[in-house]
């Protein structure tokens, strides 16, 4: 039962966690988290379908154990995007990690350090 | 380098209250201080799909204005008009996205199926997998429908979490709760309060908040 | 190659087991329901299977999504709350196996 219990997906928690109470305070998303849902929409809609829910799903649910518990909701779906993104031919590692270099030298000359 | 339609933008808007208008939507506005490594990736993803032609920024900027004009009100008009008229909410069980475009309201999109709760049952809604939930009608989940906490003890202690939103059933009342893990989506019309009779569509609406129709709450009481 | 969907195997009322299966993957049948017993409760339509579309494929062919209805004093072993408390959830045909009403009322902790 020990191998199959290791294939409990993270996400899947029905019935775990029972002591925690919930936190019910509400923070309007930020406009980067609003941007990340909006992009994620249009690249799973069935018009357009860059990859489909489930593919997106997956995605997230199977990111690495450490990422997935340290980061929040939006973060995971922007790493799941980029591994999505990658995955299916759109962008490559290199190109992103050159466009985040040209993103902070820009951030740096308008003064936001990044 | 490619120009970007934000390109310009950014250099004078990074010290205002961004107001949300059309144009600053693809601001480089950061609350809180500067940039975290997501939201540079954000920026980064969303350049490149704009070169790549993968997506507009005209159809970003429609799509993030469109989730934000989503609120629970198209919910509470629902659930007023289900109120008032049993052969409405009749038709909203039936078939949930023709019911709705009588109020003009478009629920395109996942099926959505509505649960009826009364003096008997009171329903309560989860996604225990993910956080499946009803868009169209109630706008973006807040955070903790998403939640661990949330999505874990619903399922196994579901009158311990109505009790932390304040809501104690009658020992009379079974509980519901639906685990929403396919690919429709829930919808809860809250049973009507007491003390209601006579009142106006538009004022039945204000008692129905987004937590009575997740099913955590009941509606809201008159006076 | 027929997309079809599959034959609808259950109708509201029977009695159900989900598979006791736990491999892994992309799977939408919940861990704490594998291998319990309940009734079908309503049927919500045939819809794609999203263990293969994941993996980047359509999905096909369609299968029927079922409310399952579950006694939540027949899940959990210290469930607080009344025994006519239920729990319903959404799971697709292939998940199913044929159970008993015996197997219902002996229930899923004895």
């Amino acid at each position: 039962m020990s191998e199959e219990t290791s294939n409990r997906g993270q996400h899947d928690i029905g019935g775990l966690n029972v002591d925690s109470l919930i936190d019910k305070s509400e923070h309007r998303l930020s406009l980067s988290e609003r941007r990340v849902d909006a992009m994620m929409n249009l690249l799973f809609a069935p018009d357009r379908k860059i990859f489909n829910i489930d593919e997106m799903r997956n995605a997230i649910e199977s990111l690495p154990s450490d990422l997935y518990e340290k980061y929040n909701y939006y973060e995971r779906w922007t790493l799941a995007m980029e591994k999505l993104l990658i995955g299916k031919g759109i962008m490559t590692a290199e190109e992103i990690a050159a466009k985040v270099t040209e993103i902070r030298a820009r951030l740096r000359e308008a003064g936001i350090s990044a | 380098m490619s120009s970007h339609e934000h390109g310009s933008e950014h250099s004078h808007d990074h010290d205002h209250d961004h107001a949300h208008g059309d144009d600053d939507l693809l601001a480089e506005v950061f609350e809180g201080g500067p940039p975290d490594d997501y939201e540079v990736l954000e920026i980064a993803l969303r350049e490149l799909l704009f070169d790549k032609g993968v997506i507009t920024p005209a159809e970003l900027k429609a799509k993030i204005t469109e989730w934000d004009g989503k609120s629970p009100e198209n919910g509470a008009r629902l659930v007023a008009r289900a109120w008032v008229d049993p052969d409405f909410k009749q038709r909203l069980k039936d078939d949930f996205y023709s019911a709705a475009t009588e109020l003009d309201i478009d629920t395109a999109g996942p099926k959505l199926v509505a649960l009826e709760s009364d003096d008997d049952v009171h329903h309560v809604f989860v996604c225990t997998l993910c956080s499946c939930y009803p868009r169209a009608v109630l706008g973006i989940p807040p955070e903790w429908y998403k939640s661990k906490e949330y999505r874990s003890r619903v399922v196994v202690d579901p009158r311990g979490v109505l009790e932390e939103f304040g809501t104690t059933l009658p020992d009379s009342v079974d509980v519901r709760v639906t685990d929403n893990t396919a690919e429709n989506r829930y919808f809860i019309i809250p049973k009507r309060p007491e003390g209601t009779d006579g009142m106006s569509e538009e004022e039945l609406a204000k008692l129905v908040t987004r937590d009575s129709i997740i099913g955590v709450t009941e509606a809201l009481k008159p006076g | 190659m027929s997309t079809d969907p599959l034959p609808q195997r259950f109708r509201v009322g029977d009695p159900v087991r989900v598979k006791p299966e736990f491999r892994p993957g992309h799977l939408r049948t919940p861990w704490y329901i594998r291998g319990k017993v309940g009734v079908v409760d309503g049927t919500i339509g045939n819809y794609w299977n999203p263990e293969t579309s994941a993996e980047g494929g359509d999905g096909k062919p369609d299968r029927m999504v079922y409310h399952v209805c579950f006694k939540q004093t027949d899940l959990w072993p210290d469930y607080h709350g009344k025994n006519s408390d239920e729990l319903i959830v959404d799971i697709q045909d292939h998940w199913l196996d044929a159970a008993s009403m015996e197997e219902v009322k002996a229930g899923n902790l004895s």
